[in-house]
């Protein structure tokens, strides 16, 4: 078992015949995920690397049985692939795409929330399960299995972090990027239930940022849960009112700051490491901890 | 994006909000001669986007043109000193407004509520005040309705939060069009904030926004050409202006060392471990994923251009991005640029070897992980 995706989730992409799509089609492919499709509109009937290309989602599924999709449309048009992909029945949309619009987001989230469709992002790096599915743009030599279960709001922070864990002997069970914008398809309190529920995973690290109160409200669907979380906060030192690169990440007034993250998950019972390097050392101690 | 109040009005007035009469000036002679057209009597308004003007002395009241005049040459070209810009933000420009009678101060906003992922609309009796004040000590005081998406507001219960909010029953009907016309408006331009604080009511029974204030979502630019602009008078740092023409994310932090990395979250995390060990970031600079030489010159440029900037640490873990690339950027850049300040590399994840490779033999200091290269350049630049 693992989170979401496995060897057997048969993937399709969405924008597979642009620059991008095409360029991380081949690394999917490499890492042995089964891609079974591509959509371009008007480009049906080719093929990218062996995938064949349908004109739309909805032909493409019937075709081929897809049940996930990922997106690399560019960002004026991604919102409307978001709603295709879960009107042509697809459970779980991962979207790459960075720069769009919020209020496309408001209510593209709030449509594949009622029909209860998975979405990963956007403005994300997707999703791995360790040695057997690797949706989106992480790169996939990093990663190894194991029974680390990692959620973050940042996608070169995942790879630091991963990379960290794997040197350190500590392999990886599912990792999701959940993406860097105010309005997501999937925040931390969505998919905690997941992992606590794996089977693979036995410890979880939540990787937080400035800005909002995903953080805090995770924290205390936490103090319920049976397996042990670490936590890492990012811009511990950001000013308020300057925007960090990600939509999503300011500190506006009093809310979003690191401090009363950090406060919130210690109050949890989260061990929170100061700095990157310290997070090995707490997942241990959380797995040795571990009844 | 922030907008000026100028420009809200402006924005806002296209969708049916009423705003006092007046306009923008760049001159002294402008703001006479607008006082002349609105009879004489006008308030005189620096156009910064710091809070806490009015204490600071950026709005003035004018009896006469000449006042008006005056009171633009004091502006115009000052440096306002606010609670929130306490080293000061330059005043190009100032509005002039006709003098309205207030009879009642009010509040209304509209903002993305995150956690809800929705738009919330919000009204307060307590007007003209800090609205972070009124909902830490009074909550109760202010309603909010949340908008379903898809739907979009109704007049309902724009009503609705009016009424309960306390806002003068006799000023409720044209207080709910100007509630909705706001909403519009909002929502056309791809706002992120449009906030009336205060929300006048006059005494001769007018819903007038006195002052206005609007974000607008960076993302939905693309399909906002009205906005274009705006774009160049947003900016308040020189170098942040120049890096975003150049399509790079920097933001200027005022230490001593340069940051350029990939990805937010870790040059965030870069900025926290510089300061970990002693160190004051300049700034925040993303060259984002899959960066080529030529943009890796241009971060190292625009972060030279800091004239405080003692030391670069450069932080890159390839993903998309390859290390190789990242080294042949720094090092046309150091060669172009003639850079005399040490700089400190990090390179890890793809091709970081044959990065690490193109740079031996030069001055640059690498470093194996984020720690030891931030106690490096610290080290290097004390």
């Amino acid at each position: 078992m693992a989170v979401l995706i496995d060897k057997n989730t048969r993937v399709l992409v969405q924008g597979i015949t642009g620059r991008e799509g095409e360029f991380h089609t081949r690394q999917m492919l490499e890492y042995g995920t089964q891609v079974v499709a591509g959509v371009t509109p008007g480009k049906g009937g080719q093929e990218v690397l062996g995938v064949p290309v349908f004109d739309t989602v909805k032909q493409a599924v019937a075709a081929t049985g897809a049940d996930a999709s990922v997106i690399f449309v560019p960002a004026p048009f991604a919102a409307d692939a978001v709603l295709e992909a879960a009107d042509a029945g697809v459970r779980l949309i991962v979207c790459i795409t960075e720069g769009i619009p919020v209020q496309d987001m408001v209510k593209t989230v709030a449509l594949v929330r009622q029909k209860g469709v998975r979405l990963i992002g956007p403005n994300c790096p997707g999703m791995m399960t360790a040695g057997q599915c690797k949706i989106g743009i992480m790169p996939g030599n990093i990663f190894t299995p194991g029974p680390v279960g990692l959620i973050s709001r940042s996608g070169t922070l995942t790879y630091e972090i991963v990379d960290l864990l794997t040197k350190a002997g500590l392999g990886q069970s599912t990792c999701i990027g959940i993406g860097g914008d105010p309005v997501l398809g999937s925040t931390f309190v969505d998919l905690l239930p997941l992992f606590e529920a794996d089977t693979e995973t036995q410890a979880i690290v939540l990787v937080g940022e400035i800005g909002g109160s995903d953080e805090e409200v995770a924290a205390e669907y936490i103090r319920a849960m049976r397996k042990p979380v670490v936590g890492f906060i990012s811009g511990r030192t950001a000013p308020p009112g300057k925007r960090m690169g990600h939509a999503g990440a300011i500190i506006s007034g009093r809310t979003g700051t690191p401090q009363a993250k950090v406060d919130a998950l210690r109050a949890a019972g989260v061990p929170v490491a100061d700095a990157l390097y310290e997070i090995p050392e707490l997942v241990k101690q959380a797995l040795g901890r571990r009844t | 994006m922030k907008i000026h109040e100028y420009q809200a009005k402006e924005v806002l007035a296209r969708y049916g909000v009423t705003v006092p009469r007046g306009r923008v000036a760049s001159t002294p002679q402008e703001a006479r001669a607008i006082a002349q057209e609105l009879g004489g009597r006008a308030v005189v308004k620096a156009q910064v986007h710091a809070g806490g003007r009015g204490k600071a002395g950026g709005i003035r009241l004018a009896e006469t043109p000449e006042q008006a005049e005056q009171h633009a040459r004091d502006l115009i070209g000052s440096r306002l000193v606010t609670p929130q810009a306490p080293q000061g933000v330059p005043v190009h420009k100032v509005l002039v407004e006709e003098a309205i009678s207030i009879a009642q101060e009010y509040y209304l906003g509209i903002t993305l509520d995150r956690a809800r992922q929705r738009d919330v609309v919000m009204v307060s009796a307590m007007g003209g005040m800090d609205i972070e004040q009124v909902a830490e000590e009074h909550p109760e005081a202010i309603v909010k309705v949340w908008v379903e998406p898809w739907q979009g507001l109704h007049p309902y219960q724009a009503r609705q939060a009016l009424y309960e909010a306390g806002i003068a029953r006799e000023a409720v009907p044209t207080a709910t069009k100007f509630l909705l016309a706001l909403y519009k408006a909002y929502m056309a331009s791809d706002a992120s904030l449009a906030e009336i604080n205060p929300f006048v009511l006059t005494q001769e029974g007018q819903c007038l926004a006195a002052d206005a204030k609007m974000n607008i979502d960076d993302n939905a630019l693309f399909r906002h050409p009205e906005f274009s602009d705006y774009k160049e008078e947003s900016e308040e740092d020189p170098i942040e202006a120049e890096a975003h023409r150049r399509g790079i994310q920097y933001v200027r932090l005022g230490g001593d060392i340069g940051i350029i990395g990939n990805g937010a979250g870790l040059v965030m995390s870069t900025l926290d471990e510089v300061t970990r060990a002693g160190g004051k970031p300049a700034n925040f600079l993303d060259i984002g994923g899959g960066a080529k030489a030529d943009l890796v010159r241009n971060a190292l440029e625009i972060v030279l251009m800091d004239p405080h900037v003692k030391g670069v640490l450069f932080n890159v873990f390839g993903g998309i991005t390859r290390g190789d690339e990242v080294a042949k950027g720094i090092i046309e850049g150091i060669q172009s640029l003639h850079v005399k300040v040490p700089i400190v590399i990090r390179l890890a994840g793809t091709r970081a070897e044959e990065g690490l490779a193109l740079l031996r033999g030069t001055d640059l200091i690498p470093a194996v992980t984020m720690q030891e290269a931030a106690r490096k350049i610290v080290e290097v630049t004390r």
